[in-house]
C-alpha cells in the first residue's frame, strides 16, 4: 500500500490546459474520490497518476518515489475502467489471472490467487464463463478482481460504476467500500456522481475546469464550500445564492442584505463592499410569516420524507427542502427564515468563500 | 383504437416478409450463376479436347481429358509416326497420352517454377503489407502524430494513380538496383502499393478496439509492444484476415507490372498464362488448366478465412 502524493501537476493538450497545477496528498490507506463535472480534468489527473498520461509539468510521487515519468507497468498500480475493458479473447479466470500471467507468475501460483480473489468478490461459480456472457454488475467484479488479484500498491478507478444501471450502482457502493475496508489499499475513485463520492470516500477533491477547488472530508465539503463551484456543484438541489452588495468587518455577526439584515456565523474577514453572494442549503430554509426574504411558491416537488419547495423573491428562485406535512400553496406569499448558523458568504467576482464562525470552526478538521 | 394498433403492427420491420426473402434468394442465386459460371466453364474446358474446346455450338457434354493438364507441365515435340513406333513402349500414362498425337514429351514446362513465384510473391508481399500496415494502423490510431491527416491522405493519395502510370520510373529504378526479374523486387513492389489499402483498413478496425483493453495491459505489466500483440492482435484478427485477402487478391492476379518487369527468374503466372496459347496452335485446354490451378490457393485462402472475412468487411459499418 502507499502514499500518492501529486505536486503542482499540469497536463495540456495543444492549447488546452486539461489539469492546472494540482497540488494533494492522498494517505495511505485512504479511499480519495476526485469529484468534478465532465471534462474537469479528473480522469486526466488519474491517468496520469496511472502513467497512461505524461503531465506537461510536476510530479507524482508514490510512496516518496518519484514516478512521474515512469511506465506504466512499473509503477505497481492497478486500474479499474468505466467500460471494465475485460479481455473479449479470455475467459474470467483468464482476465482475473493476466496481471500474474504478466508478472510471469507460475501457473499454480495464478490459479490458486484466481481462486482467492474470486472468493473474496464472490464470483467463483463465474471463473469459467466467458466475459460476454455476464451481467454488468458482474463484469464489473471481475474487473475489480484484475486489480486486486496482484496486491498492487493502489487502485485507480476511473468512474467504475459509471456503465452500471442505478439500481447495481448502489449495491456495487457498498461492495467497493466493504472491499476496500478488508484490503485497506489506497483507493483513487474518479465520479461525477456526489453520491458515490460522498457515500464511499474518506476525502474528496472537487475538481473544475483543471483546478482542484477544494480536498476535504465529505462533510466538510457539503458544510463549509470553498467556493461558489462547488457550493453549487455538491447538494441536490444544490446550495441557494442570494446576491447582494456590501462591505463585510471581521466580528460583524449581522450583514446588510439589501435593505434588511440578516444574521450570519461570526465574520473573520474585513471586505469593502463588493458583489457578495449568500449561500442558503435548501434544508435550512423555513418559512416564517415574519422573515424579511418574501416571494411567491412556484411549485413543490414531492420526495416522500420531504418535499422541494421553489419560491420566486426578488432575488431570484430559491429552493427550500421542508417535511413534506408542511402544507404548501402554489402562489402563496411566503417569508423565508434561514438557519443563521449555517449560512455561507461568498464573494461572487472571485467565487471563493468568505471566512466565517462556520468555516473556522473545524478549519483543519 | 386498439384494432388499429393491432393493424400498424402486423408487419415487423426487422423481420423481411415471405416474399421479399423470395425475391432477394432469387437475386443471390442470379447473382451466384452470373458470377460462378465462368470459372465452371474454366474447370470444364481444362477437361476437354482441343477440337471439343474450340467447338460450335460449345460442347456441355464431353469426353473428359487429361491432355490439357499434361500438355500445361509438358514441353513437347511433333515427331513422325515411324520415329514413335521405333520408341520403347510408353513408360507412363502421360507418355502414352503424348504420343497418340503424333509427340514426345521433351521436358517440364516452366508452369511449376511460375507457380512458385506466384506464392513466394503473393504471400511474401501480403504478409509485408499487412504486418507494416497493422504497425502504421495502430501508431496512427493511438498516437498523437503530427501532421496524421496529412500523412494519411499521402498515403491514400498512392493510391490514387493507375498503377501503370509510374511503370516506366519504376522500371528505370528497378534497373539502376538490378531488382528487374526478382522476386524481391517483386515483393517490394506489391508491399508498396498493397500497404496504403492495409493501413487504411487496418487503422479503422483498431479504431474500433477501445483503448482501454491495451491500458489495461499496459497498467497489468505489459510493455506497449507485449500489449499490441498479446492484447490488440488477437481482437483484430478479422480486420487483419480481410485486409490480407485484399492484399493478396491484388498482387496474386497483378499483371502489368508483372509483365514489364519480370521476364524469366521472377515470372508469375499472370504474365506466364498468355504464353501457354502461343506454344503449338490455341491450346485452350493448356490455359484453362492453368486458370483452374492458378484460382485454386486464392479460393482456398478465402474459404479458410471466410469466417473473418464476413465480419471484417462488415465490422465498423456501425459505430455502437
Amino acid at each position: 500500500m502507499a502514499q500518492i502524493r501529486v505536486e503542482n501537476l499540469r497536463k495540456s493538450f495543444d492549447q488546452f490546459a486539461a489539469v492546472q497545477g494540482s497540488n494533494f496528498t492522498i494517505d495511505d490507506g485512504a479511499f480519495f474520490a476526485m469529484l468534478g463535472p465532465s471534462g474537469c480534468g479528473k480522469t486526466t489527473t488519474l491517468r496520469m497518476i496511472a502513467g497512461l498520461e505524461l503531465p506537461t509539468e510536476g510530479k507524482i510521487l508514490l510512496d516518496n518515489e518519484d514516478v512521474t515519468f515512469q511506465r506504466a507497468s512499473a509503477r505497481d498500480i492497478a486500474f479499474v475502467f468505466q467500460l471494465f475493458a475485460l479481455y473479449p479473447h479470455m475467459n474470467v479466470a483468464e482476465n482475473i489471472g493476466f496481471p500474474l500471467k504478466c508478472q510471469g507468475m507460475a501457473r499454480r501460483d495464478i490459479h490458486q490467487r484466481v481462486q482467492e480473489t474470486a472468493k473474496l468478490l464472490r464470483i467463483e461459480h463465474l471463473l469459467s464463463s466467458k466475459t460476454s456472457k455476464l451481467s454488468g454488475g458482474d463484469r464489473q467484479r471481475v474487473a475489480l478482481g484484475r486489480a486486486i488479484v496482484r496486491r498492487p500498491k493502489a487502485f485507480l478507478m476511473d468512474e467504475p460504476l459509471g456503465a452500471l444501471d442505478s439500481e447495481f450502482r448502489h449495491l456495487m457502493c457498498s461492495e467497493l467500500r466493504d472491499l476496500h475496508d478488508r484490503i485497506g489499499a489506497t483507493t483513487v475513485y474518479v465520479t461525477h456522481d456526489q453520491l458515490e463520492a460522498m457515500s464511499m470516500a474518506d476525502r474528496i477533491a472537487v475538481m473544475n475546469e483543471g483546478r482542484v477547488e477544494q480536498i476535504g472530508f465529505p462533510q466538510e465539503i457539503y458544510d463549509r464550500p470553498a467556493s461558489m463551484f462547488v457550493a453549487d456543484f455538491i447538494g441536490s438541489p444544490p446550495m441557494n445564492f442570494l446576491r447582494f452588495e456590501a462591505g463585510l468587518r471581521s466580528g460583524d455577526r449581522t450583514i446588510s442584505f439589501h435593505d434588511t439584515s440578516i444574521a450570519v456565523p461570526e465574520i473573520r474577514e474585513d471586505r469593502a463592499s463588493a458583489g457578495m453572494a449568500l449561500g442558503v442549503r435548501p434544508e435550512h430554509i423555513r418559512f416564517a410569516d415574519a422573515a424579511p426574504v418574501r416571494g411567491e411558491v412556484f411549485g413543490a416537488e414531492y420526495l416522500g420524507t420531504t418535499q422541494i419547495v421553489t419560491v420566486d423573491t426578488a432575488h431570484g428562485r430559491i429552493a427550500a427542502r421542508l417535511p413534506s406535512s408542511a402544507p404548501v400553496r402554489i402562489g402563496e406569499r411566503v417569508g423565508l427564515e434561514f438557519r443563521s448558523e449555517r449560512l455561507a458568504l461568498f464573494d461572487v467576482a472571485s467565487g471563493l468563500a468568505i471566512r466565517t464562525a462556520n468555516e473556522g470552526s473545524a478549519d483543519h478538521g | 383504437m386498439t384494432a388499429v394498433l393491432t393493424k400498424s403492427t402486423a408487419h415487423s420491420i426487422v423481420e423481411a416478409s415471405p416474399r421479399a426473402k423470395a425475391v432477394a434468394g432469387g437475386l443471390v442465386i442470379l447473382y451466384a450463376v452470373i458470377t460462378i459460371l465462368p470459372l465452371l466453364w474454366i474447370v470444364a474446358t481444362a477437361f476437354k479436347s482441343q477440337s471439343d474446346a474450340i467447338a460450335y455450338p460449345p460442347k456441355v457434354i464431353f469426353e473428359p481429358t487429361l491432355e490439357g493438364y499434361v500438355n500445361l507441365f509438358t514441353v513437347r515435340t511433333r515427331q513422325t509416326p515411324d520415329f514413335i513406333a521405333k520408341l520403347p513402349p510408353p513408360e507412363t500414362w502421360y507418355d502414352k497420352l503424348v504420343r497418340q498425337r503424333d509427340m514426345v514429351i521433351a521436358g517440364p514446362s516452366k508452369v511449376v517454377p511460375r507457380f512458385v513465384n506466384s506464392l513466394i510473391i503473393g504471400f511474401g508481399s501480403t504478409f509485408l503489407a499487412v504486418f507494416l500496415g497493422t504497425l502504421a494502423a495502430y501508431a496512427f490510431s493511438r498516437f498523437r502524430i503530427p501532421l496524421a491527416d496529412d500523412l494519411l491522405f499521402f498515403i491514400l493519395s498512392t493510391r490514387m494513380m493507375p498503377p501503370v502510370a509510374v511503370a516506366i520510373p519504376i522500371y528505370l529504378m528497378y534497373r539502376e538496383l538490378n531488382l528487374t526479374d526478382t522476386r524481391l523486387g517483386m515483393i517490394l513492389l506489391y508491399t508498396a502499393v498493397n500497404v496504403s489499402l492495409a493501413v487504411w483498413l487496418l487503422k479503422g478496425f483498431i479504431d474500433e478496439i477501445p483503448r482501454e483493453y491495451e491500458e489495461a495491459a499496459l497498467v497489468d505489466g505489459y510493455t506497449r509492444l507485449q500489449a499490441l500483440r498479446k492484447v490488440v492482435l488477437p481482437q483484430a484478427v478479422t480486420g487483419i484476415a480481410a485486409t490480407a485477402i485484399f492484399c493478396l487478391i491484388f498482387s496474386w492476379n497483378e499483371y502489368a507490372f508483372a509483365v514489364l518487369l519480370t521476364s524469366g527468374e521472377a515470372q508469375t503466372m499472370p504474365p506466364f498464362i498468355p504464353f501457354i496459347i502461343g506454344e503449338g496452335g490455341q491450346d485452350w485446354p493448356a490455359v484453362a488448366a492453368a486458370t483452374t490451378l492458378f484460382v485454386v490457393p486464392i479460393v482456398l485462402f478465402t474459404v479458410l478465412l471466410r469466417k473473418h472475412l464476413l465480419r471484417g468487411i462488415t465490422f465498423g459499418a456501425v459505430r455502437k
